[in-house]
């Protein structure tokens, strides 16, 4: 008798469970509703991570530039850990998150993110900070990024979130349950089609050019990490026309560079070095660059790395080779697919 | 920390471990130490508030038993040598001693509340009636800290000082035990308004575990959560657009309006009263009902029998009987039976201390004009409805409909309607403004909105009534079976997976359908700001 | 005694008042019955009943009631 009420209890236990894991699989908005930039930061643990540049930062990381480039061209294996308006801090957390499975030779961080001090919004933090696999780091990039109106319980239980979002679910949110597709190339975003950059709007005027304590704090926390693991850090600025770039910041990502004898790089400064045309390597008007864009950046900056860190070319590793071999396939086929579908030759 | 926050779950959890973990005669000290938790973190000033009610209240509780015990000993002492009129001086002498004691006590925490509540809402009166002398000055308004839950929690004490004076209870001896008698965070905000002679016989006791206790209040808790979240949030944002535009919404969008705040005011009060009630029941405390499925009275003043009771009661026994019964109103009655006859003579009390009480439930729920012409509003339906009561009595007698469903029915949407109505005073908080919304229902002629589509256009989906009707569907019938007694424990009855299948099925239904989180403005239980 | 069933009966005169035991529990007697037989009781017997005297033990029955009249009058 009390053996079967244990049973029953154990019983009722797992279909709770098991019902309000599956409901929150069916909930979470997938991949495949549109918004790519949402798996992200998921992929990156399924590589095999022996990495020797990993990426760090916003959208001018994932659409500026090509792994698949930097391997073709100098051998030299990247990643990038990029994802939609990442903050600075979700940028340690997530350096202090790769960290944990590998140490990568040279770590690249992009400084717009300098602009913002605290959370911005809700929507962006989710496509940073859900792809993350649990750790003290995803804890505490979290905390770190909630604004006022967030909860962490929210990010633990993902269907606290999203429960609402019955009344919107679609037959692909069934579809697509268990399979989650691959919508990155070693964390680069592709797109192919072309709008040309047109009339840029003038900056306006700030009432605050320097940047906030916040930021800076992570900034130096990124520094020190690097310095502690021996990695070298360069700080980019992705030639995007916009948003702007203003030259106060300008000074301050130099002077700052200059006082921890980091490489600072300024892609606004050298688009025709790189041979950057914003009437045919954009894909929004100049605010990403569209995969000719990324390809001539890339193998700008290939050549820089090549130069000024220790990466080597690995391309004689046959193992690593048969690797990106494969894809390199995928990184063609997708190209050709996305011809066809925005109509570019 | 709103009852509906994940804080408020958290903190509940971890009060639930240490209450049933910890020795049981710490019980009721962990219960105080939450209950000042809980309202610290909602103001750390509030707590000095709630200490000064506390402290003063107990002490003069306290003093009234010490004068009482020394004219025992006194009058032990003198048994032989008093005479019976001394005796009898003596005993009025030591009453009034208690009775300015009492009052001192009444005087300075009703103060606090008046002072706190409407200090605004004078200036804003006598700013008015500058206005209208024509004088160009014009009084500041005061920054005031309105602590929450305060009108709750100075009743309770003020009720536990009256029954003192009274006798009717003993003066608690030990101050921290008041504290929690006074703070019991769970009915802190929103009552229910709780009477110490009640509540001291559970509040204090050592409670061991016992499973269907605890599985009883968390049943009740998650019915709450699902009438406040599923319904009463879920229409909010309806009822909002309907009450904040009058403007674009008149004529049949009133009556839209106020039957939809009646089921919001009904889903959002009784919801929470359920969380605070369930609270308290898996701690094995037993705080008093506050409603009685007020919408099937048969009048209105059945419902104010049977809605938030505790706070009609605490009307009824602290000030509608007190005025009804003194002296003064005794003779007022016999003169007025002399002079007016017997029909208006008998009803003097009774209607002068009635209006007395609706006037001050009027402003106990606001310092506003509205709230007080929404009380007076109450008397007047009750008293016109208690004077056609020979009316109805033949009406009765010539058609036998008493009892029959379609009277009771037409009696039951009677009484929604006219509290809709009443509170429309509350949806506009604005007198004229809610006189004409009230007109312009029968003018205006658009009842076209219920069939155009036009019922999608104040922020509630397809979906969202779709919801709100399966929740109201699931609200009337439980308070049908409610009639013949607790369906809770009638679900008890069930076999395993039945229970399981109910209790699973309606969390799932708020984790699902409820109105929360990021997208949703959570809002307070309404009762809060009261 | 018959004077005190004699105001109650005005009021209800279905029920009958001397079995009735739950006049107060029941809800036979509401708020405003009860001040109206106070008001009587203060005319008819000259005994005021006060506030702290509502309470259900006195006014479930007559004979309690009655009681309480007697007890009153005597403390006079």
């Amino acid at each position: 008798m009390k053996g079967r009420k244990i049973g029953r209890a154990i019983a009722a236990a797992g279909i709770v469970v098991c019902s309000l894991a599956l409901l929150q699989r069916i909930l979470t908005p997938k991949v495949t509703d549109g918004i790519i930039e949402r798996a992200l930061i998921a992929e990156y643990y399924e590589e095999a991570k022996d990495h020797d540049v990993i990426f760090i930062g916003d959208c001018e990381v994932y659409e500026n530039f090509s792994p698949a480039v930097l391997w073709e061209k100098y051998g030299i294996n990247s990643y990038i850990r990029g994802s939609a308006q990442q903050l600075i801090w979700q940028s340690y957390y997530l350096l202090e998150d790769t960290l944990r499975y590998e140490t990568p030779k040279v770590v690249v961080f992009n400084v717009l993110s300098m602009q913002y001090d605290k959370p911005q919004k809700e929507a962006y933090n989710r496509m940073t900070l859900e792809g993350m696999r649990w750790s003290a780091s995803k804890v505490k990039s979290i905390y770190a990024s909630m604004t006022s109106k967030e909860n962490f319980e929210d990010y633990l239980f993902p269907i606290l979130r999203y429960h609402s979002r019955w009344s919107d679910l679609k037959l692909s949110d069934l579809e697509n349950l268990f399979q989650v597709p691959r919508v990155s190339h070693n964390g680069y975003y592709m797109r192919v089609d072309v709008k040309a950059a047109g009339s840029i709007p003038d900056p306006v005027p700030l009432a605050e050019y320097q940047f906030g304590s916040n930021a800076y704090l992570y900034l130096d926390k990124i520094t020190q990490l690097c310095k502690d693991k021996g990695i070298q850090l360069i700080l980019i600025k992705a030639p995007s026309l916009y948003p702007h770039w203003y030259d106060q910041w300008e000074t301050q990502m130099e002077e700052y560079a200059k006082e921890h004898e980091l490489l600072y790089l300024n892609f606004l400064e050298c688009t025709e070095e790189a041979g950057l045309d914003f009437q045919t390597d954009t894909y929004d008007g100049g605010l990403h660059l569209n995969l000719s864009g990324a390809e001539k950046l890339s193998n700008y900056f290939g050549r820089i790395l090549t130069e000024k860190t220790a990466v080597t070319d690995r391309r004689g590793e046959a193992e690593l080779a048969a690797v990106w071999a494969e894809k390199l396939a995928v990184y063609e086929q997708e190209k050709q697919k996305q011809y066809i579908q925005y109509g570019v030759n | 920390m709103l009852f509906t926050s994940y804080q408020f779950l958290e903190f509940l959890l971890l009060l639930f471990l240490l209450y049933y973990l910890l020795p049981a005669g710490w019980q009721w000290k962990i219960l105080l130490g939450a209950s000042f938790l809980f309202y610290f973190y909602a103001g750390p000033v509030y707590c000095v508030y709630i200490a000064v009610t506390i402290v003063t209240t107990w002490f003069t509780g306290r003093r009234i038993e010490a004068v009482r015990a020394k004219r025992d000993n006194w009058l032990q002492e003198h048994k032989e040598t008093i005479s019976k009129e001394e005796k009898k001086s003596y005993k009025a002498a030591v009453k009034h001693k208690t009775w300015i004691l009492t009052l001192c006590c009444l005087l300075l925490n009703l103060g606090i509340l008046a002072v706190v509540k409407y200090t605004n809402f004078v200036i804003s009166n006598l700013n008015g009636l500058l206005e209208a002398m024509g004088s160009g000055k014009s009084l500041d308004f005061l920054n005031m800290i309105v602590p929450l839950g305060i009108s709750f929690y100075t009743f309770q004490s003020m009720g536990y000082i009256i029954d003192v004076y009274r006798g009717t209870v003993e003066a608690e001896k030990n101050p921290f035990r008041f504290a929690l008698f006074v703070s019991f965070f769970p009915q802190l905000i929103q009552g229910p308004i709780s009477r110490f002679g009640d509540l001291k016989k559970s509040l204090f006791a050592a409670h061991p575990f016992d499973g269907r206790t605890v599985c009883l209040g968390l049943q009740r808790i998650l019915w709450g959560f699902f009438k406040k979240l599923v319904i009463a949030d879920r229409i909010l944002t309806g009822v909002n657009t309907l009450i904040h535009n009058p403007e674009i919404y008149d004529g049949a969008w009133v009556l839209v309006g106020m039957l939809f705040y009646a089921l919001e005011l009904y889903a959002d009060f009784t919801g929470g009263i359920d969380i605070t009630i369930g609270i308290a029941q898996t701690l094995g405390i037993q705080v008093t009902e506050n409603f009685n499925r007020p919408y099937f009275s048969k009048n209105i003043k059945e419902y104010w029998n049977r809605w938030h009771i505790t706070m009609g009661s605490w009307f009824t026994d602290y000030i509608f009987y007190p005025i009804s019964v003194c002296k003064p109103m005794l003779k007022l009655s016999k003169f007025s039976r002399n002079h007016f006859g017997e029909i208006i003579g008998k009803r003097v009390p009774v209607y002068l201390s009635s209006f007395v009480v609706w006037f001050a439930t009027g402003i106990w729920h606001g310092a506003s004009w509205n709230f007080i012409v929404w009380g007076l509003g109450n008397w007047l339906v009750i008293m016109v409805s208690q004077e056609f009561d020979p009316l109805y009595k033949r009406f009765h007698d010539r058609f036998p409909v008493r009892g029959k469903f379609g009277f009771r029915l037409f009696q039951v949407v009677r009484t929604v309607l006219l509290m809709s109505c009443l509170r429309l005073f509350d949806c506009y908080r604005d007198v004229p403004l809610t006189f004409r919304m009230f007109g312009s229902m029968f003018r205006r002629g658009n009842w076209n909105i219920f069939l155009n589509g036009e019922l999608l256009g104040i922020g509630l989906s397809a979906a969202d009534f779709l919801v709100l009707l399966a929740g109201l569907v699931l609200l009337v019938t439980v308070s049908l079976l409610q009639r013949k007694g607790s369906v809770r424990e009638r679900i008890a009855g069930l076999p395993f997976w039945g229970r399981f299948a109910l209790w699973y099925g309606l969390f799932l239904a708020v984790l699902l359908l409820g109105a929360y989180g990021v997208g949703y403005d959570s809002s307070q239980f309404i009762y809060n700001q009261f | 005694m018959e004077e005190l069933l004699n105001i109650l009966k005005d009021l209800h005169p279905d029920v009958d008042f001397e079995k009735e035991e739950r006049l107060v529990d029941d809800k036979i007697l509401d708020s405003f019955d009860i001040i109206s037989v106070i008001s009587e009781i203060a005319e008819q017997f000259d005994v005021v009943i006060s506030a702290e005297y509502i309470l259900p033990e006195y006014f479930n029955s007559a004979k309690a009631l009655y009681a309480l009249i007697e007890r009153l009058e005597d403390e006079d």
